[in-house]
């Protein structure tokens, strides 16, 4: 089961590379968007695996029968997610701000930080 | 988006999920449940509003803007650590009272507190953020 | 419901026993007072008339709390505190030795000075938007990074004060904020992420977080699995490398800084340079050098590669701008990879030269945009070739930007001469002259962009083709309050790194205390798992 999760996990770092390699803002959101998925999905695995047994104690028992499912990749992804829904939300408000206020979506004429053509410090007075 | 019917019915299915995101909220300790998933149901409800009904209703019937709610649940659950300050025992530990009310036994704690928090921290940051990108749809 | 019916389950073993003091609460206290005060500021959003003085109530509080921290890790060695009383390494413990207390107390006062600036700087308007509230948070951020001793949470602290970042980053919305903020964002996320998939495969081979307890198990003699993931956890040390050199902007993923860091009000640049690439510098001072420390060893010349060239990129970069703060963003690249030499040799003289170059590169970055920000405000631009004429508007402006100019070029009596000397001196130790040389070449040129600095925009009489020994520039008068808040500031961090230039004794023998506890981390690990707390 590991084995094709690793696989499920590599092909979405396969999808989300392509896409942040993308020139296009909004392609490179959703190349952030699915690496998140790729990484909690990473998470899960290197946790391993355990079908449907919840960590849960007994009553009246010091530790749980039988082996568990690991409950604390569970609670790593979920701080994840969390975390990359809101850098997802500031991005794409940030994406959409800069489309209206750059006019465009093309990082490569995104040059207002760093001009082309800066003029050459002064090399005396 | 704006049909009558939407518009009719968004009220009752706000206040109906607000009622709702506050019993997942408190069933959270020890069922599924929780502040987040609360706050999540609760800043949904006043999105489904701002649909229907425009931003400006939505902002009139909160009273408080989201972000001010967001910094009082982070108040609220930085606070719920402070406690343990006068019980001599690690910060955000759970200390629980069990005060009896008109005969019924209530459990009330710290990481209640902490999740209540965390509900409004939740419900402000989404709803903020839910009303800004509507905000620039409407225009 | 959990409580009183669930008497019977026994807590001992898993549970802290032993009762805390009032003094204990010291090691939470850095992450606890921004918290609540960043909140406070979120709540009074719509009242920013009090949001300057309360935040430099704020940060008193935090410096304070964290020099009796400092104080208290000097006296007694490492201490720890796991929240929610769960022993270690179950619990998320805060594990806090002079390394951390150290940065953590530089930290503080410069954001002590920071938001003294701020009060008579930032407009309604910035208020209103939130600048306070984000600062504190990043603060908070920052602190919970130097003091957290479980590596996810480090992640978590990492997050916090990256969104805070943000949010500071792009207040104001203009243009090339929009621009900047972009590459910003992007790359932080991806450098982040990278240090997130670092954690997953480490906890899949480890099965734990709890820095000790990662040092026990890959420290652990006689484990027979340790040969066999030899290979995977090297892996895991460079994803760390790669993450954390993106944070700190190393060559060669160094590029959104200089593209990012001149675009927003000074003193949010003042406060990133100072703090955030020196959050990632800490980082990996803490992963690699002290948890992957044999692994360090195998990546020792890469290392030392990547801090050559990021030295020389940086100078070479500030050579070739001429826009003020664009330089000055160069030259932060430019500190750390002198801070990444010292990690490439690794002896314990490396690594005192190391503290001592990042507590020095906090203060004068720090101190160099605001200055930055007052001449920008004098002469209305931050163009090299349109200033001129600022000593005479600004006699003591120009004294203290040559103080710091000394002082970033490594000349003696500033803080920089010391840091350099050390780490100059651990390289020569260590036979690796080549980079004893490019830390010099790098001071050299470093020295030339400065100074062309002070040059064009103090000594000469006005801007480009004004003629020599013309009239004085005329300048835009400084407001009363603004000049008090920005010159009180600003002087404080120029007497700060005078006064460890003159006296590095105690400066010295920190850095040195906390090189061992980083080289040497018995006592740290004690602290967790040994003896009550």
């Amino acid at each position: 089961m590991e084995v094709y999760l690793a696989i499920l996990v590599g092909i979405f770092f396969t999808v989300s590379i392509y896409l942040l390699l993308s020139k296009y803002v909004i392609r490179v959101l959703l190349g952030v968007a699915v690496l998140g998925n790729a990484v909690n999905l990473l998470i899960f695995t290197a946790g391993r695996l355990t079908r449907e047994v919840p960590p849960i104690i007994p009553a009246g028992l010091q530790v749980p029968v039988d082996p568990t499912a690991n409950p604390l990749p569970q609670a790593l992804i979920l701080t994840a997610i969390v975390i990359s829904f809101s850098f997802f939300a500031f991005l794409l408000v940030l994406g959409y701000r800069s489309f209206q206020d750059l006019h465009t979506d093309d990082t490569d004429s995104m040059r207002f930080a760093e001009p082309v053509d800066e003029p050459a410090p002064p090399r005396g007075y | 988006m704006n049909t009558i019917i939407f518009r009719t019915v968004a009220p009752y299915l706000t206040a109906l999920m607000v009622v709702f995101s506050v019993f997942i909220l408190l069933r959270g300790h020890n069922d599924p449940g929780g502040g987040f998933i609360g706050g999540l149901i609760a800043a949904s409800a006043f999105a489904i509003y701002g649909i229907a009904n425009g931003v400006a209703p939505v902002r009139r019937a909160l009273y408080f803007h989201p972000i001010t709610l967001a910094g009082f649940g982070l108040f609220l659950a930085a606070c719920a650590g402070l406690p343990s300050i006068l019980a001599g025992v690690p910060f955000l530990t759970g200390l629980w009272v069990f005060p009896t009310v008109f005969g019924v036994e209530l459990a009330l704690s710290t990481p209640l507190f902490f999740d209540i928090g965390v509900y409004f921290v939740v419900v402000g940051s989404i709803t903020a953020i839910a009303l800004g990108l509507e905000d620039r749809m409407e225009n | 419901m959990a409580g009183a019916s669930s008497g019977h389950v026994d807590p001992t073993g898993i549970l802290v026993e032993a009762n805390l003091h009032l003094a204990d609460y010291i090691i939470v206290a850095p992450v606890v007072v921004p918290v609540l005060f960043g909140a406070l500021l979120l709540m009074l959003r719509g009242k920013t008339r009090w949001h300057g003085q309360i935040a430099i109530l704020a940060m008193a509080l935090l410096a304070l709390s964290t020099g009796l921290l400092l104080q208290r890790v000097s006296a007694e060695g490492p201490v720890t505190m796991t929240m929610g009383r769960w022993l270690p390494p179950f619990g998320i413990s805060f594990s806090v030795d002079i390394a951390g207390a150290l940065l953590a107390f530089v930290s503080s006062l410069i954001a002590l000075t920071g938001a003294v600036y701020a009060a008579s700087t930032t407009t309604t308007l910035e208020r209103r938007y939130g600048f306070y509230p984000f600062f504190m948070l990043m603060m908070a951020g920052v602190s919970g990074a130097f003091l957290t001793g479980d590596i996810f949470n480090l992640y978590v602290w990492f997050e916090v004060l990256l969104i805070s970042s943000f949010g500071m980053i792009v207040l104001g919305s203009e243009q090339r904020q929009l621009d900047g903020t972009m590459k910003y964002a992007f790359l932080n996320l991806v450098a982040t992420t990278l240090f997130l998939i670092a954690t997953g495969l480490l906890y899949g081979l480890l099965g734990t977080l709890n820095m000790a307890d990662i040092w026990q198990k890959l420290n652990a003699s006689g484990d027979p699995g340790s040969a066999a993931r030899a290979g995977p956890v090297t892996t895991i040390a460079i994803l760390y490398l790669l993450a954390f050199s993106m944070k700190a902007a190393a060559f060669p993923l160094n590029f959104w800084l200089p593209a990012s860091y001149h675009t927003p009000k000074f003193l949010v640049s003042a406060l990133f340079a100072g703090l955030l690439t020196k959050v990632g510098v800490y980082s990996l001072l803490r992963v690699l050098l002290m948890l992957f420390a044999q692994e360090r060893l195998v990546l020792a010349d890469t290392i030392a590669w990547v801090a050559a060239f990021t030295m020389l990129a940086g100078v070479f970069g500030a050579l070739a701008q001429s826009e003020i703060r664009r330089i000055l963003g160069y030259l932060v690249i430019s500190g750390i990879g002198t801070m990444m030499a010292g990690l490439a040799v690794g002896s314990l003289t490396a690594i005192t030269g190391l503290m001592v170059y990042a507590v020095h590169s906090m203060i004068v970055m720090t101190a160099l945009y605001l200055a930055a920000g007052i001449m920008a405000r004098l002469s209305q631009t931050s163009s090299l070739s349109a200033s001129g004429g600022l000593y005479a508007a600004s006699p003591w402006l120009a004294a203290a930007f040559l103080i710091l100019a000394f002082s970033v070029s490594g000349l003696p009596p500033t803080s920089g001469f010391w840091g350099k000397f050390v780490l100059v001196r651990a390289s020569v130790e260590s036979g690796a002259w080549w980079l004893a040389f490019v830390i010099l070449l790098s001071g050299l040129l470093t020295t030339i962009a400065i100074f062309r600095v002070w040059i064009f925009a103090f000594w000469r009489g006005g801007p480009q083709d004004t003629p020599d020994g013309a009239e004085a520039w005329k300048v835009e008068p400084l407001e009363k309050a603004y000049r008090q808040g920005a010159f009180l500031a600003l002087g404080a961090l120029v007497l700060l790194t005078l006064a460890i230039g003159l006296m590095p004794e105690a400066l010295l023998s920190t850095s040195a205390d906390a090189a061992r506890g980083l080289l040497y981390p018995g006592d740290y690990i004690g602290s967790v798992f040994g003896g009550g707390q």
